[in-house]
């Protein structure tokens, strides 16, 4: 009997990872009120894969099976696209319950590629997440652009300026185009030749990616985030545009 | 920068908006006139982070409405579900930089595969880069035979302004048009 009892004192205290999340999350992600109708896993691209699923998902870590489901390398098969919660009838927020999932990984356990974007972003100042330079950036935008001048005469004019203050347009680029395929960022600059537009890149966090954001690093995507804000206002541009 | 409460002076948008205001108003002057006869199809994918996860339906519209002006609207064919409704293609969340995940993340495509396999489209545009390499990697793992392209390929291709070392991803049935 009194055995009983300690053991339900014990267990009121412990706070199962469901419940620290909940308490992160605006009205708690609403992670208490699935209907278990089975709706997110219908519609999930990830249903399967390692043996789990959303709704499976929400519901071991509902019961507490915390190891099962922190430890889970499905969490990293969960691309957090959110089809789940757009289809959910009470608007549960599983992604974000794997996000924290995610984060309760010691970071140097996280799958290895996600993790060197992110710190290759974290070492350049255009937050790169192929590690690219700035001056390397510079210098292949240079570089095409004028070859792209010299043979084809219809664009002889064309721009493709970097770091110019003032301009409206402020462009991100994926590090992919520079790293290693330049000539698909020609076509961006035609467009934005023929209607006029004014717009720039930046040395400082011109990359468009951000993987420290996938890798559930709050510090360092949050650091990512300031360094290319700062970098438009330094530039006092109007739009940051995304370019995908 | 929601999630850290940053305040920047500055708007932030999608070149999608932009380049749909632009064919509206004339300033991009496309035209579907090379496919009249060509008939090559086009679908769309909507990259989750555009459209669901931030602008919702009235970007996947403006989407739309490029790629048709563009491919010309009888060429277009919408995949199954779409927009705000789309399937994830699977290359986003980290899951293409998630070494050791490779098979699962070829799993995960399997749908988009079948979606776009349904629309037989020889082509799907894809408008952000995860989508972009997810599909092209399983275009060709699952010899599904179409080819992933940029958006920006096709509106300069439409423009018959396309240079020749700008075709990297386009079938040889498109490498000559325009040129
Ligand atoms: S769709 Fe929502 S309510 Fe239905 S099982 Fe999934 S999480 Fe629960
Ligand atoms: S966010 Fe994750 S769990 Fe939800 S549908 Fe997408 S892949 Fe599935």
């Amino acid at each position: 009997m009194s055995q009983n009892a300690l053991k339900i004192g014990r267990e009121e205290k412990k706070t199962t990872f469901m419940q620290k999340v909940m308490e992160i999350l605006p009205e708690g992600g609403n992670l208490n009120l699935c209907l278990t109708c089975g709706a997110c896993s219908s519609g999930c691209p990830a249903s399967g894969i390692e043996g789990m699923d959303p709704r499976k998902f929400l519901r071991m870590a509902a019961l507490g099976l915390d190891e099962e489901v922190t430890k889970s390398g499905w969490v990293w098969c969960c691309t957090q696209c959110r089809r789940c919660v757009h289809v959910c009838p009470m608007n549960i927020d599983i992604p974000r319950l794997v996000y924290y999932a995610r984060q309760s990984w010691p970071r140097d356990e996280r799958p290895k590629g996600i993790r060197g974007s992110c710190d290759f972003a974290l070492k350049t100042p255009g937050n790169s997440a192929m590690g690219a330079g700035s001056e390397d950036f510079k210098f292949v935008v240079e570089d095409v652009l004028e070859e792209v001048r010299e043979t084809q005469p219809k664009f002889k004019d064309l721009q493709a300026p970097i770091d110019k203050e003032g301009a409206y347009y402020f462009l991100n680029q994926n590090s992919r185009e520079p790293v290693t395929e330049p000539d698909e960022m020609v076509p961006l600059w035609k467009i934005l030749h023929i209607v006029g537009a004014d717009w720039t890149y930046s040395t400082q966090g011109w990359a468009a990616e951000n993987y420290c954001m996938f890798l559930s690093d709050d510090e360092a995507w949050e650091k990512i985030v300031r360094n290319k804000v700062e970098a438009v206002e330094k530039l006092g541009c109007k739009v940051w545009l995304n370019t995908e | 920068m929601r999630k850290f409460n940053i305040k920047g002076n500055f708007e932030v948008k999608s070149i999608i908006q932009l380049y749909a205001q632009w064919i509206r108003e004339g300033k991009l002057p496309v035209s579907s006139d090379w496919n009249k006869d060509l008939k090559i199809k086009f679908t769309v994918q909507d990259p989750c982070q555009l459209v669901r996860k931030s602008l919702g339906d009235p970007v996947a519209e403006d989407l739309r409405y490029v790629v048709k002006a563009c491919v010309g609207e009888e060429n277009f064919v919408d995949m199954y579900p779409n927009k705000s409704n789309n399937f994830c293609c699977g290359g986003g969340g980290g899951f293409l930089q998630a070494t050791g995940f490779q098979d699962q993340r070829r799993e995960f495509g399997k749908i988009k595969l079948r979606q776009i396999l349904e629309t037989g489209a020889k082509y799907c545009i894809t408008p952000c880069h995860n989508c972009h390499s997810q599909i092209h990697d399983l275009s060709e793992y699952y010899d599904g035979g179409f080819h992933a392209v940029h958006l920006w390929t096709i509106i300069c291709l439409s423009m018959g302004c396309l240079g020749e070392n700008e075709r990297e991803y386009l079938g040889d049935d498109l490498k000559e048009v325009g040129l």
